[in-house]
C-alpha cells in the first residue's frame, strides 16, 4: 500500500505554502521581506510553490543599513530580477537625511535605525502586512511569537495581547492604520532551513561558505574589516567599527553563520564549502546562530524590547 | 545522569540533531500542568538530555543563575521567554521550542497552566498530536489535571501521555504510582481518548525522561523520551473523505506562455482525504459537479495529493468557484448550513452573550455569525453541566448556537478537526474570542445542481 505521509520538511513547506497563500487572498497591500538571506530565500522558494504559474503577487521590501556586504545585495537584486518581482529598498541613509531616523549619539550599529526606516516604507506604500523570514528557534523572545504578528497603528508589538492562533486558522483582520507581520517559517529550525536549501537546491550567496577575510576579534566575535573608506568628501561610514591599534587584523578562513549587516555579523571559522559541509557543522554546532549576532549580546531581553519598538 | 544539571555537565560532548537525510516524522505535542509542577523543568530537561543546548543558552543560563538564582541553574529559565513572565516568576503566553532526535523533530507548545489560561491551553493543543499532563506526585489529581485530560480530549488530541512528576518527592514509591494512576482511571472512560500513557519520573533529575530510571525497577514502560519517539502517529491524519478549501483562485496575468492562457487553478490546503487526477468532485456551496484535471504544483503535476499537502487543482469545467468554497469528494459529503450547534472555548475577557454578533471564520471563508443561544456552560473540573447560563467568561466551555449569514460547509469536530472548527472574531476590535468546534450537521448537504455537470 502506498503511504500516504509527510516527512518533517514536507510538513514545514505545506504549512508554510498554507500561510503565505492567507496572506495573498486575505491582505489588500502585502509585502515580502527579502534581504538575500537564508531564511528569505526559503521565502522566496515558498512563494514560488505558492503562488505559481501565476506572478508572485506582492513586491519584494528590503531595509539596507548602509553597512551591508555587497555580495549579499547583488545577490537581492539578482534573485528579484529572476523571479520578475519588484524589489523596494529603502534605506537608513536616507531616513537619516530626511530625519525619520536619528542616530543616538555613540552607537554605530544601525540595526535599531532600520525599525523607522521599515515603518517609513510601511506607510509609504500602505502595505498592510509584510512576510518575514524569522523562526521561532532564533531567540527566546521570538519562540511566543504569532504566525499572524499584530502590529498595532505604531508598529509596536505586544506580546501580552497577542491573538490567540488556532488550527490553521488565522485571524488577519485589521483596523486602519495598523498591519501584521506574518512568518511563515515560525517553525522551522536552522537546520530544516539548510536542509530545505540543500532539498530544493537553493543558491545561498556565498558569503555563506568558506572563504578568506581579513577580520579583527571584538565583543568575544570575529567581525569583517570594513572596505577601506575611499571618498574622503563624505564622513565614514563604518567610523567605530574600524578595528583600533589594539585590535589586531588576521586573515582568517571564515564564513558567516547568519547575516546582519557588517557591523554585527560574527564571523565564523569554518572550512564549510558546500551545504552539506554547513549541515554537518550546524548539526555539530555549540553555539546558536544568534549567539554570533552582536545585536543581541547586549542583553538578554535586547530582541525583546527591539520587537517591542517594531523589529522584524 | 541523575543530578540537578552543572554547568559542566551542560559542557560535555555534544552530539545532536537528525542527520540529513533519511526522512523524519514531525510530532507536535504540547505540556500541561498546574504551576509548579515542573513544566518547564521538564522541556529544559528533554532539550538538555537530548543535547539541543548549545553554548551561548548556556552561557544565558549562567549569567542569569548569577542573577536571580544564587548561582544555581535552573533548567526553568531556558523556556520562560519573556523578562515580564521572568520578573513574575510565571509563563503566561504559548512559547513554541524545537528539538531533534536521530528518529524524529519535535514542535513543543508550552502551555501554561495557570488557572485562568485555559485559552493557551487550547491553543497550544489545537495543533498537537499529543499531549503530556503533569501531576506532582505530591498531589495528585487535582482540578487542573482534570480541567487538562478534559480540554486535551475536547480538542481531540490523539495521544496523551499523563507525567506523575516528582516522584523523588514520594521515594519513588510504586504505590503512590497506581494511586494517582486510579484516580486518573476513575474519569478518562467519560473522555473517550484513544491513547493514554502513564510515565512516573523526575523531571528534575531526568529519570524516565530520556534515561531510564534505576528507581523504578516495577516500572517496565518508555522513557518519557522514548515513547515521543516511537508513539504511532502516521494514522493521526484524516485520510477519509476529500475535502479542499479553496484558498486562492490561481489565475495568471497576460501569462507569456499561451498554455497558461486558460489556467484556472484552485488553490487550498487538503483538509482531509486523497484527491486522484480523474476523480469526480462536486463544488459546493453551488453542488456543480465536475473532474480533476490536473494537480498542478510547482515541482510537477502529480497524480493524487493528500492531507495536508498544499496544491493547485484545475477542474475539467470552467465554474466559478472562489476563496470559501470546497471542493469535496462523492463518497461522502459534508453537511451545510447557516444554523450550527457547537462547543466553544471563550478566550476574551468580554464575555459571550446571547444575540451578540460577530465574524466567523471557517476553513477559508469568514462570515457575519449571531449567537442564537447559548445552551449549556460545562464545568471542566468536574464535567458537570449547567444548563442555559446567561453568558460564558473567559476560559468557559459551553455549547452554544449559532446563525450565519452564509453557509458554512463543514463536518463534525470529532471527524475532522480542519473543517469542524472555527474562530469568532470579535467585531471593531478584531480580536480572536472563541475557538470552536462545531457538532455534526444532522445530515449532508443535498444540492440543488445534482447532474450539472459530469
Ligand atoms: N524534587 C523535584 N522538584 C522538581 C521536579 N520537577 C520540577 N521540580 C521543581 O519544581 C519547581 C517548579 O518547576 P517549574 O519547572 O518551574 O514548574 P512549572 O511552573 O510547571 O513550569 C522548581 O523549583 C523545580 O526545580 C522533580 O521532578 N523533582
Amino acid at each position: 500500500m502506498k503511504s500516504y505521509h509527510l516527512d518533517h520538511l514536507e510538513y514545514l513547506e505545506t504549512e508554510a505554502i498554507h500561510i503565505m497563500r492567507e496572506v495573498a487572498a486575505e491582505f489588500e497591500r502585502p509585502a515580502l521581506l527579502f534581504s538575500g538571506g537564508k531564511d528569505s530565500i526559503c521565502l522566496l522558494r515558498l512563494a514560488e510553490k505558492a503562488f505559481r504559474p501565476s506572478d508572485i503577487p506582492m513586491p519584494f521590501l528590503n531595509v539596507e543599513t548602509g553597512h551591508e556586504f555587497p555580495e549579499l545585495i547583488e545577490f537581492r537584486d539578482r534573485r528579484a530580477a529572476e523571479l520578475g518581482a519588484k524589489l523596494i529598498v529603502r534605506t537608513v541613509d536616507q531616513a537619516i537625511a530626511n530625519g525619520t531616523a536619528v542616530p543616538a549619539p555613540g552607537e554605530i550599529s544601525r540595526n535599531k535605525l532600520q525599525i523607522p526606516v521599515l515603518l517609513g516604507a510601511i506607510e509609504e506604500f500602505r502595505f498592510d502586512c509584510a512576510i518575514g523570514g524569522a523562526r521561532r528557534d532564533e531567540e527566546k523572545a521570538r519562540a511566543k511569537e504569532r504566525f499572524f504578528s499584530f502590529r498595532d497603528a505604531f508598529g509596536q508589538w505586544d506580546p501580552k495581547n497577542q491573538r490567540p492562533e488556532i488550527w490553521n486558522l488565522y485571524n488577519g483582520r485589521l483596523n486602519p492604520g495598523e498591519n501584521m507581520r506574518v512568518f511563515p517559517l515560525s517553525n522551522w529550525t536552522e537546520m530544516d532551513v539548510w536542509e530545505y536549501i540543500k532539498k530544493e537546491r537553493l543558491e545561498v550567496p556565498n558569503i555563506y561558505f568558506s572563504h578568506q577575510r581579513e577580520c579583527f576579534r571584538r565583543g568575544g566575535q570575529w567581525l569583517p574589516v570594513p572596505p577601506a573608506h575611499t571618498d574622503a568628501t563624505k564622513p565614514d561610514p563604518y567610523a567605530g567599527a574600524r578595528p583600533t591599534a589594539k585590535e589586531p587584523i588576521k586573515t582568517l578562513v571564515v564564513r558567516v553563520r547568519t547575516i546582519a549587516d557588517m557591523i554585527s555579523t560574527g564571523m565564523i571559522e569554518s572550512p564549510a564549502n558546500t551545504v552539506d559541509d554547513i549541515i554537518g557543522e550546524v548539526s555539530a554546532a555549540r553555539v546558536t546562530e544568534r549567539g554570533t549576532r552582536a545585536d543581541d549580546k547586549a542583553s538578554e531581553a535586547a530582541m525583546e524590547d527591539r520587537k517591542k519598538a517594531g523589529y522584524f | 545522569m541523575s543530578n540537578p544539571p552543572t554547568i559542566s555537565d551542560l559542557r560535555s560532548p555534544i552530539s545532536q540533531s537528525p542527520s540529513s537525510g533519511a526522512p523524519v516524522e514531525l510530532l507536535r505535542f504540547n505540556t500541561c500542568g498546574s504551576v509548579d509542577d515542573g513544566k518547564s523543568t521538564l522541556i529544559g530537561r528533554l532539550l538538555y538530555d537530548s543535547k539541543s543546548l548549545m553554548e551561548d543558552q548556556i552561557e544565558a543560563l549562567e549569567r542569569s543563575a548569577d542573577l536571580t538564582g544564587g548561582g544555581q541553574i535552573n533548567l526553568a529559565n531556558l523556556t520562560d521567554g519573556l523578562r515580564a513572565e521572568r520578573e513574575q516568576g510565571i509563563t503566561i503566553d504559548v512559547a513554541y521550542r524545537y528539538f531533534a532526535t536521530p528518529r524524529r523533530k519535535f514542535i513543543v507548545a508550552d502551555t501554561p497552566g495557570h488557572v485562568q489560561y485555559t485559552r493557551n491551553m487550547v491553543t497550544g493543543a489545537s495543533t498537537a498530536n499529543l499531549s503530556i499532563v503533569l501531576v506532582d506526585a505530591r498531589q495528585g489529581v487535582i482540578e487542573q489535571s482534570r480541567r487538562h485530560t478534559y480540554l486535551a480530549s475536547l480538542l481531540r488530541i490523539p495521544h496523551l501521555v499523563i507525567a506523575i512528576n516528582k516522584m523523588d518527592l514520594v521515594d519513588w514509591s510504586e504505590q503512590r504510582y497506581l494511586e494517582i494512576r486510579s484516580e486518573f482511571e476513575k474519569f478518562l472512560p467519560l473522555l473517550d481518548i484513544k491513547d493514554v500513557k502513564f510515565i512516573p519520573m523526575s523531571a528534575l533529575n531526568g529519570d524516565n525522561v530520556v534515561d531510564p530510571s534505576k528507581h523504578t525497577p516495577w516500572y517496565v514502560g518508555p522513557t518519557l523520551l522514548g515513547h515521543l519517539e516511537t508513539v504511532h502517529i502516521a494514522s493521526d491524519l484524516n485520510l477519509n473523505g476529500f475535502r479542499l478549501p479553496v484558498q486562492w483562485v490561481n489565475r495568471p496575468n497576460n501569462p507569456t506562455n499561451k498554455e497558461l492562457h486558460d489556467f484556472r487553478g484552485l488553490s487550498g490546503q487538503v483538509a482531509s482525504g486523497i484527491i486522484k487526477v480523474g476523480q469526480k468532485v462536486m463544488v459546493l456551496p453551488s453542488g456543480h459537479r465536475s473532474t480533476v484535471k490536473e494537480i498542478w504544483t510547482y515541482d510537477g503535476a502529480i497524480p493524487e495529493a493528500f492531507c495536508p499537502q498544499s496544491v493547485t487543482i484545475q477542474l475539467a469545467h470552467d465554474l466559478d468557484i472562489s476563496r470559501g468554497d470546497m471542493i469535496v469528494g462523492l463518497e461522502s459529503l459534508p453537511g451545510m448550513g447557516t444554523d450550527l450547534h457547537a462547543k466553544v472555548c471563550w478566550m476574551n475577557a468580554r464575555p459571550l452573550q446571547r444575540g451578540r454578533k460577530y465574524f466567523l471564520k471557517h476553513t477559508t471563508q469568514t462570515v457575519q455569525a449571531v449567537v442564537t443561544s447559548i445552551d449549556s456552560r460545562i464545568n471542566i473540573n468536574n464535567y458537570e453541566v449547567q444548563p442555559e447560563p446567561s453568558e460564558l467568561v473567559l476560559n468557559d466551555i459551553g455549547e452554544i448556537r449559532i446563525k450565519t449569514a452564509k453557509p458554512l460547509i463543514y463536518d463534525g469536530y470529532a471527524t475532522n478537526r480542519l473543517t469542524g472548527s472555527f474562530i469568532l472574531i470579535e467585531q471593531g476590535t478584531n480580536a480572536t474570542v472563541a475557538a470552536g468546534m462545531l457538532q455534526p450537521a444532522l445530515e449532508a448537504v443535498k444540492p440543488e445542481y445534482n447532474d450539472f455537470a459530469i
